[in-house]
């Protein structure tokens, strides 16, 4: 063992340590925020986007909420359950945050929620909305500044019964968002299921998706729904493509294809993705003020189309500033801020919405497609609306 | 029956087998003749499949680039072996872990560093990415290039095992290492061959699978559980029972993917098969490994003379 090398670390350390401790300047004049994300594994690059758009969100506000600076941290959840719970633990007693926000995946969400709202702090998802949050275990504290999974699968539904699809195959990744993503398209969608495969998902998740798609094109549907977020999305667009199945059996898709995506796909000239149809609460082309800077500026500093992951986090720092707005900056009157944050009376970058009694947006959803922009960028655009100020179907189960 | 769908099917979990045994048979041989666990062999794989779509982009061929990712990765797979694995073989198992999962962490962070978060998508040229018919019978040509690949690979090792003297060596050194030391072959040199052709096969599994899936961080430590079941079942330190393992473990996870729904629902309702079948598809291997394990602890073909 050769600890002796090591020695000239010694004064790196020390700089770090020091740099460390001068940067707390943590006041009764900050509003602190904790971001819970994805910044490592192959999920990363959903994190970064989200980042990036929390950035910005701050930029626009140039810094401050109520004459308040704000403090991000941010905290990678490592795509795993366990680690997202210790981080919203560690930003809920260490850093004694006043909104724990961010969370991308509905079982880290889940298992990190009563920590957070335990401790009687805000909890604000950007994207994740488990149905078991919206309905039976829904909290005064827990808000969200995206949707509830089951609801944008429905509206897929309600696209597949007026583009008269009378059979559907349906595939999803086996976890919370993607049961309840099924059910949502299964809720809504009157033709007939004549498939279904849940797979593998987690540390050893499946993403060669042969065996399902032979069965998929066997079974004759008329249409192939699925989600399969982040990374696994373009591992099946990739797939469905190589298979051939663009004529013989339409995709519809939530949450697979996206801003992210779609730059990687154009780069390996994967056409099949070309005119595939998803929904959503938002589009990059969503024509209102605010949504027309935020994807401005996102572009001009990124270079990329924002993502919705990215809409939502923006959404997320914009709901809060309108709160301590309200409020006059006043952190500590819990109820005075929660019944701020119910009004969510901000210009959200989908257009102005209400939140239903389950604090989950009572919102639009759009039928999307992909395009070619005016510079040529892949892109999705808006093909008409499909529901409107639509509420998730738990809603009725929460009491609060 | 629908027998196109079944073939289908068949073929697809061929495919499945033969990355599988690509990525098991250098654990397989680094377990068996160095006694080490290299937790780390998936970062190989990772490695193997961003440094093709890298030069992919270089070359714009993805022969060419193949072959020269191959290269990459059994210099890096010796490297890693003479700076890092050789210092620790003789200690115990739980430091073999230890190491080699900061590896992971390692390769991981460099990965981040070197390709960004994104993953790398491996274009693939038009005819490869097209689709072969037999008889009304339609597969991605894609798919049996990996099967060809495969086999060729698989034949190609069986031939280096038993007919070369590096083969002897390797054999030699599964059943009883000791021996080989006492007889005065330069044991650093084979561990150091063995080492880098493991890493060289996991890096070439990875390239084969990037086009299907991408390359991105972290797809390594994803399958490298599935092919430490292979070699476990197979027998530590056979090539001869990673493969016939692999290929198993191939069928019975497409084929548990494909008809386990239909089949639970024979005798369950409609709704309790759709939920049992995703959760006991991902079982059936480490159940087969458990029964391997109680029935023929050493595996199904465990190396001649093998006194582990």
């Amino acid at each position: 063992m050769k600890r002796d090398g090591l020695y000239f670390l010694t004064p790196v350390a020390a700089v770090c340590m020091a740099a460390m401790l001068i940067a707390v300047p943590a006041t009764a004049e900050t509003v602190r925020i904790g971001f819970v994300t994805t910044l490592t594994t192959s999920a990363g690059v959903i994190g970064e986007d989200m980042k990036n758009a929390v950035n910005l969100a701050v930029s626009h506000l140039g810094g401050k909420m109520a004459g308040k600076e704000i403090e991000v941290i941010f905290e990678d959840d490592g795509f795993k359950p366990e680690i997202g719970k210790q981080k919203a633990e560690k930003l809920v007693k260490k850093d004694d945050v006043d909104f724990v926000a961010g969370f991308i995946w509905s079982h880290v969400l889940l298992a990190s929620s009563k920590t957070v709202l335990d401790s009687g702090k805000f909890l604000i998802s950007s994207n994740a909305g488990p149905s078991q949050l919206a309905g039976k275990h829904c909290h005064e504290n827990f808000f969200s500044t995206s949707w509830q999974n089951d609801q944008t699968p429905m509206a897929m539904g309600e696209v597949l019964n007026q583009e008269g699809v009378e059979s559907l195959y349906v595939m999803a990744p086996n976890y919370a968002a993607g049961k309840d993503m099924v059910s949502g398209v299964e809720s809504v969608f009157s033709g007939e299921i004549v498939g279904k495969d849940l797979t593998k998902w987690g540390k050893d998740r499946q993403l060669d998706f042969s065996a399902e798609l032979a069965k998929a094109k066997a079974s004759g549907a008329d249409g192939l729904f699925v989600f399969y977020p982040g990374s696994a999305g373009g591992a099946f667009i990739k797939q469905y493509q190589q298979a051939g199945l663009k004529d013989v059996l339409p995709l519809y898709t939530v949450f697979t294809v996206d801003s992210i995506s779609l730059p990687k796909f154009q780069s390996a000239s994967m056409e099949g993705v070309l005119g595939s149809k998803s929904t959503m609460f938002w589009a990059p082309d969503l024509d209102n003020a605010a949504n027309v800077r935020f994807v401005r500026d996102f572009r001009e500093a990124h270079g990329s189309y924002p993502s919705f992951y990215a809409a939502q986090s923006y959404d997320t720092i914009m709901l809060i500033n309108s709160a301590l707005e309200q409020t006059g900056g006043n952190l500590d009157d819990r109820d005075a801020l929660r019944s701020a944050l119910k009004q969510a009376d901000y210009d959200s970058v989908r257009g102005r919405y209400t939140y239903g009694n389950n604090h989950l947006p009572i919102q639009n959803f759009y039928l999307r497609e992909v395009v070619v922009d005016a510079d040529g960028n892949w892109t999705t655009g808006i093909v008409r609306p499909v529901l409107e100020n639509h509420q998730d179907p738990y809603a009725g189960s929460c009491v609060m | 029956m629908d027998w196109h769908l079944l073939i289908a099917q068949l073929l697809n979990g061929l495919q499945l087998g033969l990355l599988l045994f690509l990525l098991a048979s250098g654990l397989t041989l680094i377990f068996g003749i160095m006694d080490f666990i290299n937790l780390s062999h998936g970062s190989f794989y990772m490695l193997g499949a961003f440094v093709c779509a890298t030069l992919v982009e270089v070359t714009g061929s993805f022969l060419a680039a193949v072959v020269m990712a191959v290269i990459v990765v059994f210099l890096a797979g010796a490297l890693v072996e003479r700076f890092i694995a050789r210092r620790i073989y003789r200690h115990d198992h739980l430091d073999h872990v230890l190491v080699t999962f900061g590896l992971i962490l390692v390769f991981d962070t460099l990965a981040h560093l070197v390709w960004g978060s994104a993953g790398a998508a491996i274009a693939l040229p038009g005819m490869l990415n097209g689709r072969v018919e037999v008889a009304g019978f339609v597969m991605p040509t894609y798919r049996i290039v990996i099967i060809f690949a495969g086999l060729a690979v698989a034949a190609g090792l069986s031939l280096l095992v038993t007919r070369s003297r590096l083969g002897m060596l390797i054999r030699a050194g599964a059943s009883d290492r000791g021996m080989v030391t006492a007889l005065g072959v330069n044991i650093d040199r084979l561990y150091l061959v063995v080492f880098a052709i493991g890493a060289a096969m996991a890096g070439l599994a990875g390239m084969l699978i990037a086009p299907i899936t991408e390359a991105s961080i972290g797809m390594g430590n994803e399958i490298i559980i599935v092919a430490f079941v292979v070699v476990i079942v197979g027998g530590i330190g056979s090539i001869r029972g990673a493969f016939y393992s692999a290929i198993l473990i191939g069928f019975i996870d497409t084929l548990g993917r494909s008809y386990l729904d239909d089949l639970l629902g024979l005798f369950l309702s409609n709704q309790a098969s759709e939920t049992a079948a995703p959760a006991l598809s991902a079982m059936m291997i480490y159940i087969l490994m458990a029964g391997i394990l109680a029935f023929r602890p050493r595996g199904l073909f465990p190396p001649a003379g093998a006194n582990r």
